[in-house]
């Protein structure tokens, strides 16, 4: 039912962990559905993504939402970072099962929750 | 890589013993055993043969076996059929709240027709109690249902003492055994209940096949029409390699109760000894009243889902009550009935044993299970002693 591509990030997760002088958190989800991912990010000159971290309670599908989004805005500005939206996350993983893309789709909602964080801080 | 099953209350292999006797009915006997001629009388008597088997290997003296296109129709059969026969006489019907979707489904959807539905709670290790339904059954009540064996946690159920209470009563008792046969002895008799479910491949036989056992005089109106087939219980042409199918997984699985409930009683403490000494991982259901193939802890601060896709990379194909595996957004009612929180209730693993089920590989399990849950709670924003509040 998930991509080769959705098992190699569950199997294999990238950038797990916690970012102890983080720039900024997002939390997303709860435990009542059963998902939490909990996305940290460092912020370096330009506004640029200079490390990223996250930790997921949650399905295959919530860890590899995840991790792949660890990948796609490492390095990118915050501007370019929050264009990225869930379908986009979704699609990075060669697709998921439908009944997925709403519950365990979360990581691009967790990335923006870490920008607003960011820039509510430095305000 | 080591190969594990542990999912036998999902389905069960096909036994040899069995295949080998179905085989016939497919091209060799192929009859139809509503024809008068030779080809269908031949094959009548192998069907009557099945049905009188069955029978008397569920100890149901006073009834007759209807054959079915497994538990799930079994299920409809015993609560439309029976509400509908007896809708003149009242429109509550009471059930449980840990029951199969089979059962509660069907039950929910007389609900919307207008029936009135008690859904009995139970406690905290999956148990109805004999006076809960004394006090829901009313002047209007004319049919209970409850499980004989909880297939996520296996906890047994007094049926016995249900059916009883039911009886006294003078209301129906139907009762789900599709997980109870082959793993608990059963005699209807004994039990006393009205109607019974049994379905061919939990029990190593054939899918596409189950019965419903009826005492004599209780009437049911069918869900399909057609011919006279199964006293138009259950109308059409008999899936006769799936009968002789059933009733052959049912010899075997009555004669061989007592050995394999012997030689998996030890492996079930063993397996759950050993996963319960580990730091935050509890037993769901009871410890004693429960069947001895079923294992089902929740391993705090984990998604079932992940624990099932970990176990399958390392070869052990296992369930969950969590809400990924259900398809809905809910985690398993059974645990939620059970007074769970969602967090446990998402962690849950169901591992249930079978004939083929070594203590090499229960060895096996208690040898994996650790490292996973150790590399997923290592990924969880959820931490130990505190960590269950709810995060939004």
């Amino acid at each position: 039912m998930y991509s080769e591509k959705v098992m190699d990030h569950f199997q294999n997760p990238r950038n797990v962990g916690e970012i102890k002088d983080a720039d900024g958190i997002g939390e997303v989800g709860n435990v009542r559905c059963g998902d939490i991912m909990k996305l940290y990010i460092k912020v370096g000159k330009d506004e640029t993504i200079e490390d990223i971290k996250f930790q997921t309670f949650g399905c295959g599908a919530a860890i590899a939402t995840s991790s792949i989004i660890t990948e796609l805005v490492k390095g990118k500005t915050l501007s370019e970072a929050v264009t990225i939206s869930n379908k986009d996350v979704a699609e990075a993983l060669d697709g998921l099962p439908p009944v997925k893309m709403h519950c365990s789709n979360l990581a691009a909602d967790a990335l923006r929750a870490a920008v607003e964080d960011y820039n509510k801080k430095k305000a | 890589m080591r190969k594990v099953y542990l999912d036998h209350a999902a389905t069960t292999p096909l036994r040899e013993e069995v295949l080998e006797v179905m085989l016939p009915y497919f091209s060799q006997h192929f009859g139809n055993p509503s024809s008068i001629h030779w080809y269908g009388r031949e094959i009548r008597k192998v069907v009557e043969a099945a049905r009188e088997q069955a029978k008397a290997l569920l100890g149901g003296s006073s009834g007759s076996i209807y054959f079915t296109s497994g538990g799930t129709e079994s299920d409809n059969i015993a609560i439309l059929g029976a509400a509908e026969a007896l809708a003149k006489k009242g429109n509550h019907i009471i059930t449980s709240a840990v029951e199969h979707h089979a059962v509660l489904d069907a039950c929910k959807s007389l609900e919307k027709k207008g029936y009135e539905l008690t859904v009995l709670p139970v406690n905290q290790h999956g148990l109805v109690s004999p006076d809960s339904l004394a006090a829901a059954i009313t002047d209007k009540t004319v049919l209970v249902t409850i499980m004989h064996a909880n297939n996520e946690v296996g906890t047994i159920q007094p049926i016995k003492e249900l059916a009883a209470v039911a009886r006294q009563h003078g209301v129906l008792f139907h009762s789900d055994g599709v997980q109870a046969v082959g793993q608990i002895p059963v005699n209807l008799d004994e039990l006393g209940v009205d109607m019974y479910t049994i379905s061919g491949h939990k029990i190593y036989g054939p899918k596409g096949v189950g019965a419903l056992y009826i005492r004599k005089g209780v009437k049911v109106r069918p869900l399909y029409h057609g011919g006279a087939q199964e006293e138009k219980v259950r109308p059409g042409t008999e899936n006769v390699a799936g009968i002789v199918g059933l009733a052959r997984a049912l010899e075997l699985a009555v004669e061989e109760q007592r050995s394999l409930a012997d030689t998996l009683l030890p492996l079930r403490e063993k397996m759950i000894k050993g996963l319960t000494a580990l730091p935050d991982v509890t037993l769901n259901g009871h410890t004693s009243l429960r069947l001895p193939n079923n294992v089902n802890i929740s391993v705090d601060r984990v998604e079932g889902e992940s624990l099932i896709l970990s176990l399958d990379m390392a070869g052990i194909a296992v369930s969950s009550g969590s809400a990924c595996t259900s398809g809905e957004l809910e985690p398993s009612h059974v645990l939620m009935a059970m007074g769970l929180d969602h967090q446990t209730a998402h962690g849950s693993l169901r591992m249930t044993m079978g004939r083929s089920t070594s203590e090499q590989d229960i060895d096996y399990v208690l040898d994996v299970v650790p490292g996973i849950i150790e590399r997923l709670r290592a990924m969880s924003p959820l931490k130990g002693e505190g960590g269950k509040q709810n995060v939004q």
